[in-house]
């Protein structure tokens, strides 16, 4: 379990994190989800008591990080940005975190068995492939067999072999009852692994939601609706209280209706259709939605010289 | 702290100081160096002797000569200083020692006391190594341990090369970057101590600065143009190394990994 409450960073006078609350619970992997920039990697730093609060505070099973001992036997972290000697070997890069946690030696083995390193635990990393730079990475984090794991955009870089294999330990460790929470940028690969969501833009919190009821909420549908009789079925619609918008096509898209309710009103209003479906905004839209004003970064479509 | 959690991390800094290749670089360099270049000035002022003037043949120190290399192989000593420390910043490792050991002061302690130790002995070794060598090179101008005050040099040419990658570990946690270090470092150590200690207008207080007062322990014949004697000079770079030291542990705690 971790608590997060009221968790603030500024530097000088600007706001990377303002006044996050949320808990991450064990037993589901949590989602943590926002545009480049908005805070994700600022967050876990404070998690781990490497970046300091300018409020606020996290709790690792109700302890700060600092009154941890053998932190690494509490929480594990992948971080974005590497954090291994490249001189070192994987080996000892292991072996020094282990000692100073006083993690049993067999356990570097295990750990070293179970990212698929142990062929090249007596290499130095300056010769790794990314995919074997995360593998590391993770190794670093199952060490002390923490019931708590942290993973900072955890796919990147990995080839569809690697993806497919940190998705599936995931929610492996998830299942086993531990606490873990994930970050990305992108809506699509936290679909597919995340049960539970928290989005931040900004640095403030957007959602903190299942991602069923994210989906419910967010991923709006509407009804499209095309007739030969544009005009009749638009005012039959709108004669019943809905707001058709016309598409490129010709149809409508009706916000809010259901297909039942739009066909049993074209068929009152003598209305020929040609097209009567549900259109579901993908969650990818969903979080482009939601997090839209919150992108630090933005590009911008046209021509226009628009400088800043 | 108790003492089996500092012990455990005391063994995980070992783990991390010997698992590098450039620790056995430094180290290695810093003996060579100074061994090498002292045995070359004694063998040149061996030959060269009956040039000197007079005065300086009646204040010719042997002990001193011998550990003429040591201008040289000191900035090995501080190349290994800066790299134990500073590249823990540059790597990322730093979040990875952090995350184990967020006990920011002990991580130093640690991290400092395992260096120091590897320093003051490969330090030791150096020193009795270019005494023994250089004298052997300087034939009839030689001096031994059992003369007054040899000893106490050349026990003290050890502790000068501790010292000083001590004194380089607290300035590279200040500045956290290895190339920031060794752009201060370097350059201070190789010529702007030097010349501040030797141009009339500053020499007073050039005389201050850790090398300068620190080196002062190697010297056998006492020349009389030092305000204070060998032990109060290594005194005086103690300070400096305790006052680096201080800064970088405010610097550690205070800022983001």
């Amino acid at each position: 379990m971790i608590e997060l409450s009221d968790l603030t960073k500024r530097y000088g006078a600007k706001t990377a994190v303002e006044g996050l609350t949320f808990s991450v619970r064990p037993g589901v992997v949590t989602g943590f989800l926002g545009p480049n920039g908005a805070g994700k990697s600022t967050t876990m730093r404070m998690m781990l008591g490497l970046d300091h609060p300018t409020d606020g505070e996290v709790r690792i099973d109700g302890r700060r990080y600092a009154e941890l001992r053998d932190p690494l036997t509490f929480i594990g972290a992948l971080l974005e940005a590497r954090s291994v000697h490249p001189g070192r070997t994987a080996y000892h890069h292991l072996q020094c975190l282990a000692q100073s946690n006083g993690i049993p030696t067999r356990r570097i083995d295990e750990v070293l068995d179970l990212v698929g390193l142990t062929a090249v635990a007596r290499k130095r990393p300056k010769g790794f492939s990314l995919g074997m730079g995360q593998r590391l990475g993770i190794a670093s984090a199952m060490l002390g067999d923490p019931r708590i794991l942290m993973f900072d955009e955890p796919v990147n870089g990995l080839d569809p072999e690697g993806i497919h294999w940190i998705r599936n330990l995931m929610k492996r460790l998830a299942a086993e009852g531990r606490t873990v929470f994930v970050s990305s940028h992108l809506m699509s690969e936290m679909a597919l692994t995340a049960e539970h969501l928290v989005v931040i833009g900004r640095g403030r919190l957007l959602a903190d939601t299942s991602m069923a009821r994210f989906i419910e909420e967010n991923a709006r549908t509407s009804v499209r609706v095309r007739s030969p009789e544009p005009e009749r079925l638009r005012e039959a619609l709108e004669g019943a209280g809905l707001a058709p918008a016309r598409r490129p096509d010709g149809g409508f898209e009706v916000e809010g209706g259901d297909t039942a309710r739009v066909g049993e009103l074209a068929a009152e209003h003598r209305v020929t259709l040609h097209e009567l479906s549900v259109e579901r905004a993908s969650l990818e839209e969903a979080f482009m939605r939601l997090t839209h004003g919150t992108v630090e970064y933005q590009a911008h479509d046209g021509g226009d010289d628009e400088l800043g | 702290m108790s003492w089996d959690e500092t012990r455990r991390v005391l063994l995980s800094e070992w783990t991390k100081i010997r698992s590098v290749r450039s620790t056995v670089w430094t180290l290695a360099a810093a003996l060579v160096v100074t061994v090498a270049l002292g045995m070359l000035i004694c063998l040149l002022v061996r030959n060269t002797f009956n040039e000197l003037s007079p005065h300086e043949r009646m204040t010719f120190d042997p002990t001193l000569t011998s550990f003429a290399g040591t201008s040289l192989g000191q900035l090995a000593m501080i190349a290994f200083g800066i790299l134990v420390v500073a590249g823990e910043y540059s790597t990322g490792m730093i979040r990875a020692s952090l995350s184990a050991v967020p006990r920011r002061g002990l991580l130093m302690f640690a991290k400092v006391a395992v260096a120091t130790a590897l320093a003051l002995a490969v330090g030791m070794v150096t020193s009795f190594l270019a005494f023994v060598l250089g004298q052997a090179l300087l034939g009839d101008h030689r001096t031994n341990l059992g003369e007054p005050n040899v000893l106490r040099a050349v026990f003290g040419g050890g502790l000068y090369m501790g010292l000083i990658a001590l004194f380089a570990m607290g300035v590279a946690w200040m500045l956290r970057s290895p190339m920031l270090s060794f752009g201060v470092l370097i350059p201070f150590f190789f010529m702007i101590s030097g010349i501040l200690a030797n141009v009339s207008a500053t020499q007073k207080l050039g005389r201050y600065l850790p090398d300068q007062a620190g080196s002062w322990i190697m010297s056998v014949v006492n020349t009389g143009d030092r305000p204070y004697g060998p032990w109060a000079g290594l005194g005086i770079m103690v300070l400096w190394v305790a006052a680096a030291l201080l800064g970088g542990y405010l610097v550690l705690r205070r800022r983001d990994a």
